[in-house]
């Protein structure tokens, strides 16, 4: 007990002084999970209003593919990604293997299918009449998108949240694409792992508890974000 | 005077039910006109149909001299020049200015034209305190009137309306009313109103169409429409309930007797004698009496009472004079003529007020 005591103590003091070391995993950790967050979302909110506000052949196949590709192996994931970006795979030659770049892919696809899902579920909420008031009063089909996807915004802001502690908590692949290369590509899961194995127990923990603060911050956000004041921007 | 909207024999089918059958009509700027019609009758799916929200499977729509039917950039052009105010209002998530403001955004007008704007149309509906509230905390009469501003700010050609008025109170429905007096007052835009309520067609239509199961089979002035329907379809939806086959027996000028099942009753017609017709009477221009009474009115016939049914301050009496007739009292003269089932009594009514239409 005193063992772990001290070990919390130091990954404590590890953190308040900003050791080199854990805030640049951190950091790398955080834009790795945004980036991958931020392409999700722009994929995800024009596919979504697409996929919601059409009709057509095999969509409620699709639909059934999504929410079973909500809880996808990370580790599948990892490996059809090193398999493209691998030096023999369709994309070897971008020189992407081991890289953050590589990881931003694999998270981002890790994440497409849940915020995919969630974001359509987030449409279905909406009164249907939104979208035709907002035609009527003559939106165009994006402007038309853009007014439904501001009615859904709190269960959007939510799949945003949801994705993105899926981005940041995922091991599996980021250990297969980045490689765990410290300073390089090792993260705050892979770091804990890494740690781990090597009995480093306190940095475990240090990096362990900037994961958890970190969940905590983006929550607060996502709260702060929903009591904002209106913005109203429509696109031409 | 070119119309600002024209439907030309417009039809819609969903799942091989027809909806609309060959539709036509011209609105100008000023025209205001109210559909009416029972419910499942088309009328919604007009409006949507002419606002350009669905395309029709056949027939064309005409706007400002462009035909807008097929899809493209023009429909978009045209529907910035309409506004649609739906039976149930939607209001978005957002203050009542920004609803407000919205079709002006979407048209990408200037920060101080929008401004300046939504303060003049929030005014003229009422909710000038209101630029903050957020929209959703609204009463329902506030959310219409919410959208009615939301819909007036764009400075709308045409303007749709189904059912404004539906769900709301009668203080609601006056204020609502009020607005749209004011609109047609200014004569700059077309109105298309429908709505099952007549009483309010009345009211606020300078004309009014009957559309029966996806045909309009009348349009014309309010008086023409409850007071000269052009068929027993129409006769039926406007509340003319004494509808009685016959044939024009003789006629002195413009006076003719028409024998209904042995019956003579006279009435003012242009038809010609040997004409088989329908005679058409509103419940309301029959008098009933107990005793014979020297009226001006032609036609005189004694008959009992088959059936009394109370509508609060009014009560239907239906008569049996040969013919069969129903008459509508106030509640308080039936009580004051201690009104019976099988009381003899005596039902007249005026030549100038029956209606008299070819029958086919």
């Amino acid at each position: 007990m005193n063992d772990l005591w001290g070990a919390f103590e130091q990954a404590i003091r590890l953190i308040v002084s900003r050791d080199p070391e854990v805030m640049n995993i951190a950091w790398r950790s955080l834009w790795i999970a945004a980036a991958s967050t931020a392409i999700c979302v722009a994929i995800c909110l024009p596919l979504g209003s697409l996929i919601h506000f059409n009709k057509f052949r095999g969509k409620h196949l699709l639909l059934s593919l999504l929410q079973t590709l909500f809880s996808m192996p990370t580790v599948v994931v990892g490996l059809f990604v090193y398999v493209m970006v691998s030096n023999s795979g369709p994309l070897g030659m971008m020189g992407l293997v081991f890289t953050p770049a590589a990881m931003v892919i694999g998270q981002t696809l890790l994440i497409i299918p849940m915020m995919l899902g969630l974001v359509i579920s987030s449409f279905s909420g909406v009164d249907k009449a939104v979208m035709e008031t907002a035609t009527s009063l003559g939106a165009n089909r994006l402007q038309a998108y853009t007014i439904n996807i501001k009615e859904a915004k709190f269960p959007i802001m939510t799949a945003v949240a949801m994705g993105f502690g899926r981005a940041i908590s995922e091991v599996g692949a980021s250990m297969i694409i980045g490689g765990n290369i410290k300073g390089y590509t090792m993260t705050l899961t892979t770091g804990i792992s890494q740690y781990v194995s090597m009995g480093l127990i306190e940095q475990a923990f240090a990096l362990g508890i900037i994961l958890l603060l970190m969940a905590l911050l983006i929550n607060i956000a996502i709260y702060l974000l929903q009591k904002r004041r209106q913005y109203v921007w429509f696109p031409s | 005077m070119v119309p600002i909207i024209e439907a030309i024999n417009l039809s819609q089918i969903y799942e091989k039910k027809q909806v609309l059958k060959d539709v036509n009509l011209q609105l100008e700027r000023g025209d205001m006109l109210a559909l009416i019609g029972p419910n499942g009758a088309g009328k919604t799916t007009l409006l949507r149909l002419l606002d350009l929200l669905e395309k029709p499977s056949s027939g064309r729509i005409i706007f400002d001299g462009n035909d807008v039917t097929a899809s493209g950039r023009s429909r978009l052009k045209a529907r910035r020049r309409m506004a649609f105010i739906h039976q149930k209002p939607i209001v978005f998530n957002l203050n009542v200015y920004n609803n407000v403001a919205c079709g002006l955004r979407f048209r990408h007008e200037n920060k101080r034209l929008i401004k300046e704007k939504v303060e003049h149309v929030l005014e003229l509906v009422g909710m000038s305190d209101y630029h903050k509230r957020d929209a959703r905390t609204l009463s329902g009469g506030e959310m219409q009137r919410v959208a009615i501003a939301r819909a007036l700010v764009t400075e709308p050609a045409v303007l749709f309306l189904d059912e404004p008025t539906a769900n709301l109170d009668p203080t609601s429905v006056s204020k609502v009313e009020e607005i749209l007096a004011r609109i047609i007052s200014e004569d700059k835009t077309a109105l298309l109103m429908v709505t099952h309520d007549m009483a309010q067609g009345q009211r606020v239509a300078r004309k009014i169409g009957v559309l029966v199961k996806g045909e309009i089979l009348q349009i014309g002035s309010p008086n023409d429409i409850f007071l000269a329907p052009a068929s027993t379809r129409v006769a039926e939806f406007v509340g003319v309930e004494n509808i009685l086959p016959g044939m024009i027996a003789s006629k002195e000028n413009e006076l003719a007797t028409v024998d209904v099942n042995g019956m003579k009753i006279q009435a003012i017609t242009d038809l010609a004698p040997r004409e088989n017709v329908y005679v058409m009477i509103r419940p309301e221009d029959i008098t009933i009496t107990r005793a014979r009474e020297n009226t001006s009115a032609r036609n005189n016939f004694e008959g009992r009472i088959t059936r009394i049914i109370p509508l609060g301050p009014l009560t239907r009496i239906e008569i049996d004079c040969g013919i069969p007739l129903l008459g509508v009292i106030t509640t308080r003269s039936a009580g004051e003529m201690a009104l019976a089932v099988d009381s003899k009594i005596y039902a007249s009514f005026k030549a100038t007020a029956i209606h008299v239409i070819k029958r086919l």
